[in-house]
């Protein structure tokens, strides 16, 4: 099908855009990769009347390390932190991730800003900031703020962000020598959206796990941090008890709704594999290091 | 005379030979020609409202704003199209008792399944069709709709044609009788129900009607993706009443088509009365979202099996009963009845056993239509032919492959018939596992097996042995009063320039059709595959046929360019003789070139020839016409069809804690007679293979309980992608078909009816430490989860 | 408000300014503004590969871009990639190994392979599979696909050692 018509501007400040976002209410959408949004139009599923294009922002582009923080502009595209030596260095849960979205051509276009606005639940990088501890810079072109990733994600395709507001960056903390990253999905086919996905960050010493990050994706409406989960593997060794309670856990921190393909039973199951699977994954990552 | 290199003297034939195709490079340079790049003077697009409820009484449609929007054309419905196009009954006289109700190219008074066309908005550009589409208000009043093929004849389910009485399409019987007995008396007897979901083509170009009728003229001429030109025009020629001599159908690059572009859709009637309508051309291309509501499914069966057997493995009867549900309309003009008529026709088809009964039930839902898709049958009498003889080795306690090697027909049994009483001219099913077991190590499979069970990682290996029907003779459709050829012909000529032309009325849908005709007149008239051109898909231009399907192409189609070229040669050699003074005997055509054998040196090309039949008439004997112009028919006439047969073995790892399966290697042994391409034919073979593939492991058609297809877009309906696709390794056997001089049978289907089997068997192999096993297709992760952790279901 | 826009696009080296409707994606752009056939539509909703093109160096899907998106910008289509010959290895591998049959996905499949070599010639098997899984071919089963991509691999890395005569 052929999209609806609407009308397009293209700007190059933030100003500009939360601009033409009061002006146009609930009319208006932003579009900067459009991978999501030209698919939904295209389907005529939403038909917003004007387009604000966002690409051309200076400001929301970039990959860099300053202050302590990796900081990626809202605007990289998932290529980008693909391919970026910064990343791989510091984050590299993020490398990790990557590959799972979707496909290269589609890769070259949408942006890691784009897929946190949008906030699918099967989507990667909402999963993955959370679970790296980042904040998200969101500003109107007046005024900025910075709200955690935990907190930005506030249910099915809701999010913190205010009528006017644009993600302009996320700020990462650099991890410590010992955080180790693990990325583990489920998906019918290479590239689908993820039946059930795990972001998992920690701190290994000498085969103890300290303060990890259990965060899942496709379980719920928003990316899922399984605290007592986390709490019970923490401090310890990742014994087969330990995760066997981790495990258990999940059944209570996890509500899946079922999709086309796995019923919300199915779902937790998987959860529960998952992290068996990506606690491994984590401390073998220990071992070789 | 000339002074010409006898390099002739030496060629070889190139049918056999894996030669590339010389029309493929267009397509890799993006200068094909599909439907939707053709554009015309005065072309407007249409786009169809489609009905968003499985079954609903339309009650009034208002059109008057969308008729102001910018582009907009016309905008027409059912009633209005029913005065030019006449309604449409899918049904065969031979299949006894088969009913369905007249259809209209687009719904009159009420829409029967979601997604049948209820209005036409015709307009500039599709993006204008579609703007004003959604001005148009329908009021519907939506009824109950029938989605369930259980109990679709059940006394308290809503009758969707009432005039009908029950939602009964069509039953058939088939016993060889003995059946009772043999269950009665067996050592052994299994049983088990499998499942079929529903699935679609998804061809890559959708259906794409381009319709131009010239009222000047009263002419028709159609641009059409689609595997059965002549069908269409003897179709839209019956249904418009246009002379069938007055209606032309191109087709030109298919974009795929799998049995999806054989049948005559309600859309395509609509768009072609369009044209008739506004005089002027009409240009329909399905979208995505439409094809899948559209486009027909195929394949949503139940069937329950029973197998009899002695206790040292011998079959003594095959227990059948087919039930399938086909949409709220037999499918025109092949029907919605011939893929379970398959079924019935082809379970326990490779094994020899005295007793056979199946029964088969047909019956309507208010869900997309089903026919015949690529395979046609075969992948569900496979799977449950192949499934249960699984299930008597595992019951048994015998391997597999020596239970079917004990039951299989001998090669030196036929000609014979099978017990369905199918006619099976000459199969090769123990060269076929002789070859197999050459290329698949099994008993250092089965060690690995073992190890790696030991450790936690489940490997299985499944087996399919299977036939197939191809080159099907009139049987199939002709007898049963369908206006579809079985015959068809080709024409050959000599041109001037020695450049040899074959027209045929078998097209290309990227099989290869075009270059194994070619390879076939290079051989049999004797000129390089370079001096033949090819030309299919016009029925203006190409002598009348029936097209590509049911597997006929290079077996039909390729006998009749085989019979043309011959006597083209005969001709050329006459004339040459004549010409030359010398006696025919002593002459033959090679590389292009008359050849005098008793010399060994090449005496004139075939240009010159050309050039003195078309320039230089004066200079031959009186009274002889040299004929450069041949043209003959071919119909296999001997059986109902000439089967095929094949075995293929599946490799896969089972995850027992996702329920993830991983196709890890695919191995093929078919026989399609003789191989005229291999480069051609293990491609078909792997293609086959793949859709079969996705049909196991993947693709469905899920509805909802109100009968809404609930995965109706790319991104929800599983296809399979080339990361979960294995390498597929392919040997042949060759019996050629002594019906054709030519000696091939089909190719195209085969692995599309092997692969569901082999995987099924394959999972279940590698499952059997949990003693469960999966007979639901698709197989999907979840049902292996669920069968494994029970718990989970609740 | 749906006014037309202006735009200046490069579609294989030839400059093409044309008003055009913000709706209107890359693909309908070059197949009905320009003529450009050889970019086919298989989904429109981005998931089936077909409409793959080049913008500025990098793959794309033409139904998930806006024509007014690539204003100023580079595209090169299957079009320009054959007739500069920049493709000519792997279209010659296409048609010897038989990796095309109803030719529909082919030239999205071209593209996106050319992508994968220009970055990484030595890609495997496993590789080279994953990375064209997002382009749907309903004809040939993926193998032979595989096949040729990689054998272009293996010439164009013997091309760069030196090793081509």
């Amino acid at each position: 099908m052929k999209a609806p018509p609407f009308a397009y501007r293209r700007v190059d400040s933030v100003a500009a855009a939360a601009a033409l976002l009061r002006e146009h209410g609930d009319e208006a959408r932003l579009i900067a990769g459009g991978q999501t949004l030209l698919a939904t139009l295209g389907m005529r599923l939403s038909e917003p009347s004007l387009l604000i294009d966002i690409r051309g922002i200076a400001e929301m582009q970039g990959i860099a390390v300053a202050d302590g923080h990796l900081r990626i502009g809202a605007l990289a595209r998932h290529v980008d932190v693909e391919r970026s030596a910064l990343v791989a260095r510091h984050l590299p849960l993020l490398s990790l991730a990557a590959p799972h979205i979707a496909h290269a051509a589609i890769r070259n276009r949408g942006t890691f800003g784009g897929s946190i606005a949008f906030a699918d639940p099967a989507a990667e990088w909402p999963a993955c900031t959370v679970a790296a501890d980042g904040a998200l810079t969101l500003s109107d072109g007046t005024r900025s703020r910075t709200v955690a990733a935990a907190d930005f994600f506030l249910g099915l395709y809701q999010t913190a962000l205010r009528p006017d507001e644009l993600i302009t960056a996320v700020q990462f903390p650099l991890p410590g020598p010992q955080r180790r990253f693990a990325f583990t999905e489920l998906a019918r086919r290479h590239g689908d959206y993820a039946t059930v996905g795990l972001a998992l960050a920690g701190d290994v010493t000498d085969g103890r796990l300290d303060d990890p990050r259990i965060v899942y994706f496709g379980v719920g409406g928003t990316p899922v941090r399984a605290r007592a989960a986390e709490a019970a593997l923490a401090a310890g060794r990742a014994e087969p008890a330990a995760l066997d309670r981790a495990v258990a856990e999940l059944g209570g921190e996890l509500a899946p709704a079922g999709d086309l393909y796995a019923a919300a039973a199915t779902k937790l199951h998987l959860a529960g594999v998952l992290l068996r699977r990506g606690i491994q994954s984590l401390m073998a990552e220990d071992a070789q290091s | 005379m000339n002074n010409i290199t006898p390099r002739a003297a030496t060629v070889e034939k190139i049918v056999g030979r894996a030669v590339p195709r010389p029309n493929a490079r267009r397509l890799v340079e993006g200068r094909g020609t599909y439907v939707d790049d053709v554009e015309l003077p005065r072309m407007v697009h249409v786009a169809y409202l489609r009905s968003p409820h499985a079954h609903a009484r339309i009650l009034r449609i208002d059109a008057a704003a969308a008729l102001d929007m910018p582009g907009v054309v016309a905008i027409v419905d059912g009633r209005q199209l029913a005065e030019i196009c006449a309604p449409f009954v899918g049904a065969l006289s031979h299949l006894a008792g088969m009913r369905s109700p007249p259809q209209h190219a687009m719904a009159v008074d009420r829409a029967c399944w979601q997604g049948e066309a209820v209005v036409a908005v015709v307009a500039q550009t599709r993006a204008q069709a579609e703007d004003a589409m959604q001005a148009v208000e329908v009021t519907w009043e939506v009824l109950p709709a029938v989605t369930r093929m259980d109990t679709a004849l059940d006394p308290g389910t809503p009758v969707i044609h009432p005039e009908l009485g029950d939602n009964l399409c069509f039953h058939r019987e088939v016993d060889s009788g003995g059946v009772d007995d043999a269950f009665a008396t067996a050592d052994v007897v299994v049983e088990e129900t499998y499942d079929f979901g529903r699935h679609t083509g998804v061809t890559l170009e959708p259906r794409s009607v381009l319709a131009d009728y010239n009222p000047a003229e009263r002419r028709l001429t159609v641009h059409h993706s689609h595997q059965a030109p002549h069908m269409m025009g003897d179709l839209y020629a019956r249904l418009m009443g246009i002379p069938e001599a007055d209606v032309r159908v191109l087709c030109k690059d298919v974009g795929g088509s799998f049995g999806i572009k054989v049948h005559a859709y309600a859309d395509d009637f609509a768009t072609v009365a369009l044209s008739v309508l506004l005089g002027r051309p009409v240009k329909f291309v399905a979208d995505r979202l439409e094809s899948f509501v559209t486009d027909i499914h195929a394949r949503e069966h139940r069937v329950k099996a029973r197998l009899a057997l002695t206790r040292d493995g011998r079959f003594l009867a095959f227990d059948i009963a087919d039930l399938t549900g086909i949409g709220p309309y037999s499918m025109y003009p092949r029907t919605s009845a011939v893929e379970g008529n398959q079924v019935i026709n082809l379970c326990g088809g490779p094994y020899d056993h005295p007793h056979y009964r199946a029964t088969l039930d047909v019956v309507f839902q208010n869900k997309v239509q089903t026919s015949q898709y690529r395979g046609v049958g075969h992948p569900i009498a496979c799977a449950v032919t192949e499934g249960i003889v699984d299930l008597a080795a595992a019951t048994l306690g015998m391997d597999p492959l020596e239970l079917r090697r004990r039951n299989l027909m001998a090669d030196d049994s036929f000609p014979r018939k099978g017990a369905s009483g199918i006619l099976l001219e000459s199969l090769s099913h123990q060269r076929c596992l002789a070859r197999l077991e050459q290329m698949v190590d099994f008993p250092a499979l089965r060690r690995e097996q073992a190890e790696l069970r030991a450790k936690g990682i489940h490997r299985g290996i499944g087996i399919a042995v299977l036939i197939e029907l191809t080159n099907p003779g009139a049987a199939f459709y002709g007898t049963g009063g369908a206006r579809i050829a079985s015959q068809d012909g080709a024409t050959v000529r000599l041109d001037p320039t020695g450049i040899v032309h074959c027209a045929s009325g078998v097209g290309e849908q990227g099989q290869g059709t075009e270059t194994i005709f070619a390879q076939i007149v290079a051989d049999e008239v004797g000129v390089p595959m370079d001096r033949v051109r090819v030309l299919t898909g016009d029925t203006a231009a190409t002598p009348y046929g029936g097209g590509t399907w049911a597997s006929r192409g290079a077996g039909i189609g390729g006998e009749a360019v085989l019979q043309a070229s011959r006597q083209l040669r005969a001709n050329l050699l006459e004339f040459a003789a004549v010409h030359l003074g010398l006696p025919v005997e002593r002459l033959r055509i090679a590389g292009g070139s008359v050849i005098d054998t008793a010399e060994g040196v090449a005496l004139m090309d075939l240009a010159e020839l050309g050039s003195l039949a078309h320039f230089r008439p004066d200079l031959l004997p009186a009274g002889f016409q040299p004929e450069l112009v041949v043209t003959r028919h071919y119909a296999q006439r001997d059986y109902p069809f000439i089967f095929t047969n094949g075995i293929q073995v599946s490799h896969v790892e089972v995850d027992v804690e996702t329920g993830v399966v991983t196709l890890l290697k695919h191995w093929v042994v078919e026989d399609c007679g003789r191989v005229l391409n291999p480069l051609l034919v293990d491609e078909q073979i792997r293609g086959a293979v793949v859709q079969g593939l996705g049909g196991v492991l993947f693709e469905e058609c899920l509805y909802d309980e109100n009968g809404v297809m609930r995965n109706g877009s790319m991104a929800d309906y599983l296809v399979p992608m080339a990361g979960e696709m294995p390498d597929i390794e392919v040997a042949h056997v060759e019996t050629p078909t002594r019906s054709s001089e030519l000696g091939a049978k089909g190719a195209g289907e085969a692995g599309t009816a092997g692969a569901p089997a082999a995987v099924m068997n394959a999972i279940n192999d590698a499952l059997r430490p949990f003693a469960v096993r999966l007979t639901a297709q698709p197989i999907t992760p979840e049902k292996i989860l669920h069968a494994l952790h029970p718990h989970l279901t609740g | 408000m749906t006014d037309r826009i202006l735009v200046n696009i490069t579609v294989n080296g030839m400059v093409y300014e044309r008003w055009i409707e913000p709706r209107l994606h890359l693909g309908d752009f070059l197949r009905e503004e320009l003529g450009l056939k050889g970019t086919h539509l298989g989904c429109e909703h981005g998931v089936c590969g077909a409409c793959t093109v080049v913008v500025d160096d990098e793959i794309v899907r033409s139904c998930l871009t806006l024509a007014v998106q690539a204003d100023g910008a580079m595209v090169e289509t299957i079009e320009g990639k054959s007739e500069s010959g920049a493709i000519r290895d792997l279209q010659d591998a296409f048609l010897e190994r038989n990796a095309l049959q109803c030719g529909f996905c082919t030239a999205g499949l071209l593209l996106t392979a050319d992508a994968l070599l220009q970055a990484e010639p030595e890609a495997d098997r496993a590789r080279i599979r994953e990375h064209i899984s997002g382009n749907y071919c309903r004809c040939t089963g993926y193998h032979a696909v595989v096949d040729a991509i990689e054998a272009v691999g293996e010439c164009r890395r013997a091309g760069a050692r030196g090793a081509q005569p």
